[in-house]
């Protein structure tokens, strides 16, 4: 089942798809014991130009979902077409022709660069590696291009990374990840180490490249703020699942799967008077362990709304409002 | 009544390689009983630092607490041998840090963790502190206490180790808590779970609390005052609403404007705070928010402000245009 099939041009189609680490025991004799179901059975589309934010807590499968896109885990079951073509059965070489057209941007601004390395140096790498603009003078051009691009002094392109601030760091990240013109770039947690007052200022960055280049963004986030207002559309993830999927405004205006409205209800709004007026009950308990999921509805031990038959039927996504898709058994 | 801790005047600074950083440079302010005060400020602007100081526990070299004041429930903290200020940590203060993972030490049971303090301070004896961690257990919302206190920090959850902390902040009746990003590390259902907690907890015991934080949202759902810093110093301070509803600070101003809101509807554009964040190495006289200001006049150079009441009764700021911000900003609009 795909969430938006009847939509035109979709860049990005995955179906079922399903990525399961092995748990194995001993160390000579290795029995595998388990699995930890990562994404388990996801299904989405993004077209051409949209932002899709990807929700959810630690553990819930959407850092992972996104390795599985740029093909750094190959993915156990299921469907990933990129421009319809199955990104999960690619050979080394079609990969690497794939991979000018996919980018990423990283969470931490400090551990994704390398220290030993200019600036210049890793804004330039990608091209190297790829052989685009092999002219050392355009190379060194591009790549000042690039850094004015995203803000910075093109001068910083001598500057190691350790002489720079966070929000510096993360603007070379997108330089990089810019360098050979990529349509679809996935942004995991890409705001999430920054400081407040920076945060906005790399938000209006993404916002403006997204406009100019036509990018199209897998935005992965646990912010919920920051996904409504970049996103298009959002999913909901939960224990490797999507519990719900819709249209951005929809989604915040009109919640309907019971994880969603206590994600919602737990993010405090900056307004003392607002928080005084909200009765606030926090959802209880824990994410249980994906080795183990519960059976049925994985949300259903701490679920406020379930009933019997949660604990036994795994609910499917189901289009409950025009575009509005929710995994609950309950919720009408 | 007089204040639970009254902090005057506090200097700590680092010698660096780079120069010597005033992390901490003339921070005074106050606590009352059983009130709750967040500090409020980005990485760098000296409010884990401050914090820190309060207990005395900046490692020397490189830093040191070179001035200041720190009176609680009537002594000056700085005026304690180390063996006195030992029994005030964990005893009259309790802490609770940001990592549940590495500031529990991952080779002993929780359940020793809970009753080293207990003996320590309390000199209770085993069965007396076994029996105080299981009730302390209870009152954070762990159940099965006696299954838990034999595991290892490993064996929990980042929630439950949270929860672990607490347990251990209030074993010994704490008449403080000073709490550093404790939410920072967790998931968002989790994280309200845990500051409820904490608001209960220190609701019902009669406990100050002051919640270091860079999250905007907590603060405005959890504390009565709050102390906004920047590069070191307050910059403006007061009540939770009077601070939101009327921030006499431009950076305060800006914060509040640079962030995203669920409760409003979706902006076009996010208006952020231009420039970076100030190398504390290269202060300069003037106030450290000026090159990112859009307020600024050339007397802010001359001169730190001093923070001096503006706004609402009991409202502090320190901005030489702390009173005619609105007619500017009312201009620009």
């Amino acid at each position: 089942m795909t969430a938006t099939a009847s939509e035109a041009a979709p860049l990005l189609q995955v179906r079922g798809l399903k990525m399961h680490f092995p748990v194995t025991e001993g160390m000579i004799a290795r029995r595998h014991i388990g699995d930890v179901k990562a994404v388990d059975g996801v299904d989405f589309t993004i077209r051409r130009g949209e932002t899709l934010g990807l929700v959810g807590e630690s553990g819930c499968g959407k850092t992972t979902m996104g390795r599985c896109i740029l093909r750094l885990e190959k993915p156990t079951a299921g469907e990933i077409l990129y421009d319809g073509v199955d990104i999960a059965k690619l050979g080394r070489r079609q990969l690497v022709a794939l991979r000018r057209r996919i980018q990423v941007i990283f969470q931490d601004p400090y551990s994704s660069l390398n220290p030993r390395q200019k600036v210049g140096s890793i804004i330039a790498e990608p091209m190297r590696v790829h052989g685009v603009e092999p002219d050392a003078t355009r190379r060194t051009a591009r790549v000042r291009e690039l850094l004015s691009l995203c803000g910075l002094n093109p001068n910083f392109a001598d500057r190691y990374p350790h002489e720079m601030s966070g929000g510096q760091r993360q603007r070379v990240g997108i330089a990089r990840a810019l360098a050979l013109n990529p349509e679809f770039i996935v942004c995991d947690e890409a705001v999430s180490a920054l400081d407040v007052s920076i945060q906005a200022q790399i938000i209006n960055l993404l916002e403006d490249l997204r406009d100019k280049f036509n990018l199209t963004y897998l935005f992965i986030a646990h912010d919920l703020s920051v996904v409504r207002h970049l996103c298009q559309r959002v999913a909901v993830m939960y224990l490797g699942r999507v519990v719900e999927l819709a249209q951005c405004d929809e989604l915040f205006d009109n919640p309907l799967h019971p994880y969603t409205c206590a994600l919602l209800a737990a993010v405090p709004v900056p307004d003392p008077t607002v928080e005084a007026k909200r009765a606030f009950q926090p959802v209880i308990g824990e994410v249980p362990s994906p080795i183990n999921p519960p059976p049925g509805c994985v949300f259903h031990p701490r679920c406020p709304l379930a009933v019997a038959q949660c604990r036994e039927v795994r609910p499917e996504l189901r289009e409950l409002r025009p575009a509005h898709w929710v995994a609950c058994s309950v919720v009408q | 009544m007089p204040p639970l801790l009254e902090v005057r005047d506090l200097h700590t600074e680092f010698r660096t390689g780079a120069g010597i950083v005033r992390a901490v440079d003339g921070v005074s302010y106050t606590v009352d009983p059983g009130e709750t005060v967040a500090i409020v400020g980005e990485s760098g602007s000296g409010k884990s630092v401050g914090a820190l100081s309060l207990l005395r526990l900046i490692p020397n070299p490189p830093g040191r607490i070179t001035h200041g004041q720190i009176l609680f429930a009537g002594r000056d903290l700085m005026g304690l041998s180390e063996e006195e200020m030992r029994q005030v940590r964990g005893g009259d203060i309790g802490m609770v840090f940001q990592e549940p993972m590495t500031s529990l030490n991952p080779v002993l049971t929780i359940g020793r963790q809970i009753t080293e303090t207990i003996e320590q301070h309390r000199g209770a004896d085993v069965g007396a502190a076994q029996r105080r961690a299981i009730e302390l257990l209870g009152l954070v919302g762990i159940a099965d206490a006696e299954r838990r206190l034999k595991q290892y920090p490993h064996q929990l959850s980042g929630g439950m180790r949270q929860r672990i902390m607490i347990a251990i902040a209030l074993a010994c009746d704490p008449k403080l808590i000073i709490a550093d990003e404790p939410t920072t590390a967790l998931d968002v259902t989790i994280q309200a779970q845990i500051l409820e907690l904490m608001q209960q907890l220190t609701r019902r015991l009669g406990v100050a609390l002051i919640i270091i934080t860079h999250n905007l949202g907590v603060v405005a759902r959890y504390a009565a005052r709050v102390n906004v810093m920047y590069a070191g110093r307050i910059v403006e301070s007061g009540t939770a609403t009077a601070l939101y509803h009327d921030p006499h600070h431009p950076y305060t101003m800006a914060l509040l404007h640079s962030v995203p809101r669920l409760d409003r509807p979706r902006q076009a554009r996010l208006d952020p705070i231009e420039g970076q964040p100030p190398d504390l190495t290269r202060l300069d006289r003037g106030c450290s928010f000026r090159p990112r200001c859009r307020f600024a006049v050339e007397q802010c150079a001359t001169a730190p402000p001093p923070l001096l009441p503006a706004g609402a009764p009991g409202q502090l700021a320190a901005c030489y245009r702390s009173n005619d911000l609105g007619t500017v900003a009312g201009e620009a609009a």
